[in-house]
């Protein structure tokens, strides 16, 4: 808001404001829609479907895109490849956006929100998976908040607080690291307990293992999407080290999305194979399976690598577009679309507009808050006053 | 028994001593829980239910429902497909045209109270348990809401009160579970008029189908279901015709719900205890490369140094000892030039 105040002198009604405040206004209306009404007022959701896109986008896209954090920390601060140094920051803010949205969407969608802390504290479901997401979910928005701190307090001018954020870096970088395995992995683990609902191609026992890669490419993709937008519309909040630094970010992130896409299309084909599923492959679903492991996978496999190899950094941009289409294609395949292929069509889930509406506004309040944060707080450029940091 | 095993699998997960014991998933293999012992079920014998909706009206009724939409002696309602929701916890669905058999058949539908439950498993708050009676119960006083355990069941029992906006709660048949303590019989078994419901000890229960399926091999398919499906419910059918046409899942498997994820949960105190150690020695490897290219980068400037100190060394030396000779030349030629002159001088003076 304060936001809006300060552009107030100048022209508080730019494109981006117009059309992000009329996504807020809807959006509000629709949450005290939900809060009146319940969940039957505002989605498409029934006893066979019980969880839509505010699980299927708002929770696993959302934990997937914002996976960016701990692979650049890691990269950066374990892997020791200082080169991709000023990438850190706004990845580590895309992903602490990414999952205080994805905590903001899932008070939508169960059913006493206030509740959500009684796992932990009333009674402790130590044999369900969720109860890991839960946990993990919890401590690494936590951690991601920490690990965003330093740019705050250096925009706050609290020296001595900063001092301390930034020896713990290491520390927080591998817990990061651990908590991300667990619940990017748990995440898929999920659907573990209903082999006899989601389609077989989509089932496996591997679906941890899926997850967990696939959130790598997510990550490693939306660090170069994210780049590209920011330069394009943030680039005179970038110092010339970030600015020097970008295309070397965008080549190196697209060659390990390469590798990793290649390593994921061999272990999707192992569990086709371990499944003894190839004669599904025939089927309406199994075109559907290649659809998605050709066109999401083995594509844009291949058009980084050329990218890479060509430096053409045009082609490594759109590619990182085409994985993540593909990342959120196969959230849905998991979560709606091969879910529940046994019941008839007249049972089966479409969203709600209502539904898509409360997913925009929350896609719509992170961007917002990416904006604010990174026209204000030093995400972009070096804070001058502390070059000397790592 | 389940329930400890699953509650010590959960607290190995949660306190990582994982590392400790190895998998409970493994340790559990070679043991089998059959359920609790004197637990207690219903036998479902669709060859004598005449599809009269009486366990409807009777469940409506102990369960203190809301009326339902046709009354219960409207029977046309059976040829529709009904399923349970949060009003009605039981539903008869009507199935005709079966090879010999001159009736329709039905099917009863409600929870099946699993042995091992996937809804119970899968609840992050332990909002369900299954009693030692018998019944899987719900403590709505618990339950946030997240309706994960709809997504576990297979069977598709577990109904939300979608329209609640702030209180909703899972609705499920609770087997009658405060009748059962009270010694009293379940609604929908105390009002069946033909003893299409069998109530008692499920091991009985077993035995009594078993019996039937013995004394009329021509009437009963030979198969109990319930008896091994999901790791066995205590809810049992027997059926004149293939489950599968009565829309009844036979693809299930035997494996309990609770064994599903237990296998990844069990990597979770690993990859804790595991991870760190891994990711410390990374980075330990790529802060020595790091240190070793600086010492040798230090090595390299100092022998170059070294190098182009010596030269210059050499370098000047030879220009002294050059210089030296240069100028000793000059002094032996200075010192010749004076002798020289001396001499002339001499000469000059003795002529």
């Amino acid at each position: 808001m304060s936001e809006k105040a300060a552009a107030a002198s100048k022209s508080f009604f730019t494109p981006f404001n117009v059309v992000a405040g009329i996504i807020v206004i809807i959006g509000l209306i629709l949450t005290a829609l939900r809060f009146t009404g319940g969940l039957a007022a505002v989605t498409n959701l029934s006893d066979y479907n019980p969880w839509g896109i505010w699980i299927g986008f708002d929770l696993l896209v959302g934990v997937a895109l914002a996976a960016g954090g701990f692979v650049t920390s890691a990269a950066v601060y374990l892997f020791g490849m200082k080169r991709y140094h000023s990438a850190v920051r706004p990845a580590i803010l895309t992903g602490f956006l990414g999952y205080a949205l994805v905590v903001l969407a899932l008070n939508y969608d169960v059913g006493r929100p206030w509740r959500l802390p009684y796992p932990f504290v009333i009674q402790q479901g130590t044999t369900s998976v969720l109860f890991e997401v839960a946990a993990c979910v919890a401590l690494y928005l936590a951690v991601l908040f920490i690990e965003f701190s330093p740019a705050a307090l250096e925009w706050l001018g609290l020296r001595k607080a900063r001092r301390i954020v930034v020896k713990l870096t290491l520390l927080l970088t591998i817990f990061g690291v651990v908590l991300s395995t667990l619940h990017q992995s748990s995440l898929g683990a999920l659907f573990l307990i209903a082999p006899s609902k989601l389609h077989p191609l989509w089932y496996s026992p591997y679906i941890p293992i899926y997850f967990f890669i696939t959130s790598i490419i997510a990550g490693l993709s939306m660090v170069i999407f994210e780049s590209t937008l920011s330069y394009r519309y943030l680039s005179h909040k970038m110092d010339e080290t970030h600015l020097k630094e970008k295309n070397d970010v965008t080549l190196g992130f697209g060659k390990a999305a390469s590798y990793v896409l290649a390593g994921y299309f061999a272990i999707k084909v192992i569990g086709i194979s371990a499944g003894n599923h190839w004669h599904l492959l025939g089927t309406s679903y199994g075109l559907w399976f290649l659809v998605e492991l050709f066109g999401f996978v083995a594509l844009p496999c291949f058009l980084y690598a050329v990218g890479v190899r060509d430096k053409n950094l045009k082609l490594i941009r759109w590619t990182a577009v085409l994985a993540l289409l593909g990342i959120i294609l196969n959230r849905f395949n998991v979560c709606l679309i091969a879910f529940n292929w046994h019941l008839p069509s007249s049972e089966r889930y479409f969203p709600h507009w209502m539904e898509i509406g409360i997913s925009v506004f929350i896609v719509t309040i992170g961007v917002i808050f990416y904006k604010f944060i990174v026209t204000r707080m030093p995400i972009l450029y070096k804070h001058p006053e502390y070059s000397d940091s790592h | 028994m389940s329930i400890s095993r699953r509650k010590f699998l959960g607290w190995m997960g949660a306190a990582g001593l994982g590392t400790a014991f190895g998998s409970p998933a493994h340790a559990a293999a070679n043991k089998h829980f059959k359920g609790y012992p004197e637990s207690l079920g219903v036998l479902f014998d669709n060859m004598l239910c005449i599809g009269c909706r009486n366990c409807e009206a009777g469940c409506n009724k102990v369960n203190e429902l809301p009326p339902p939409d046709r009354p219960f002696d409207d029977l046309t309602v059976l040829s529709k497909k009904r399923r349970t929701n949060t009003k009605v916890f039981t539903v008869v669905n009507r199935y005709d045209h079966f090879k010999g058999i001159k009736n329709p058949l039905f099917r009863k539908i409600q929870c099946n109270h699993c042995l091992e439950p996937a809804c119970a498993s899968a609840c992050f708050v332990r909002a369900f348990t299954k009693t030692k009676e018998g019944p899987v119960t719900y403590d709505p006083s618990v339950c946030v809401g997240c309706r994960y355990c709809m997504i576990a069941c297979p069977f598709e029992i577990p109904t939300y009160e979608y329209d609640e906006p702030l209180t909703p709660r899972i609705r499920k048949c609770t087997m009658c579970q405060p009748r059962i303590i009270d010694g009293k019989l379940p609604g929908c078994v105390e009002i069946c008029p033909t003893e299409a419901l069998s109530f008692g000890k499920r091991g009985d229960l077993i035995k009594i189908a078993r019996e039937r399926i013995k004394k009329y091999p021509d009437r009963y398919v030979d198969h109990i279901y319930g008896e091994h499906e999901m790791g066995g419910t205590s809810w049992l059918y027997l059926s004149g015709v293939p489950f599968k046409e009565l829309a009844m899942r036979e693809d299930l498997g035997v494996t309990p719900a609770p064994e599903l994820t237990a296998g990844a949960l069990s990597a979770v105190p690993m990859v804790a205890g595991l991870w760190p150690v891994l990711l410390t020695g990374l980075y330990a490897v790529s802060k020595r490369k790091e240190k070793i290219a600086k010492i040798e980068q230090q090595q390299a400037i100092a022998s170059t140094l070294e190098k182009a100190n010596a030269e210059a060394e050499s370098k000047l030396s030879k220009a002294l000892a050059k210089a030296q000779k240069e100028k000793a030349a000059a002094i032996s030629k200075e010192v010749k030039k004076a002798l020289e002159e001396a001499k002339k001088t001499q000469e000059k003076e003795g002529s």
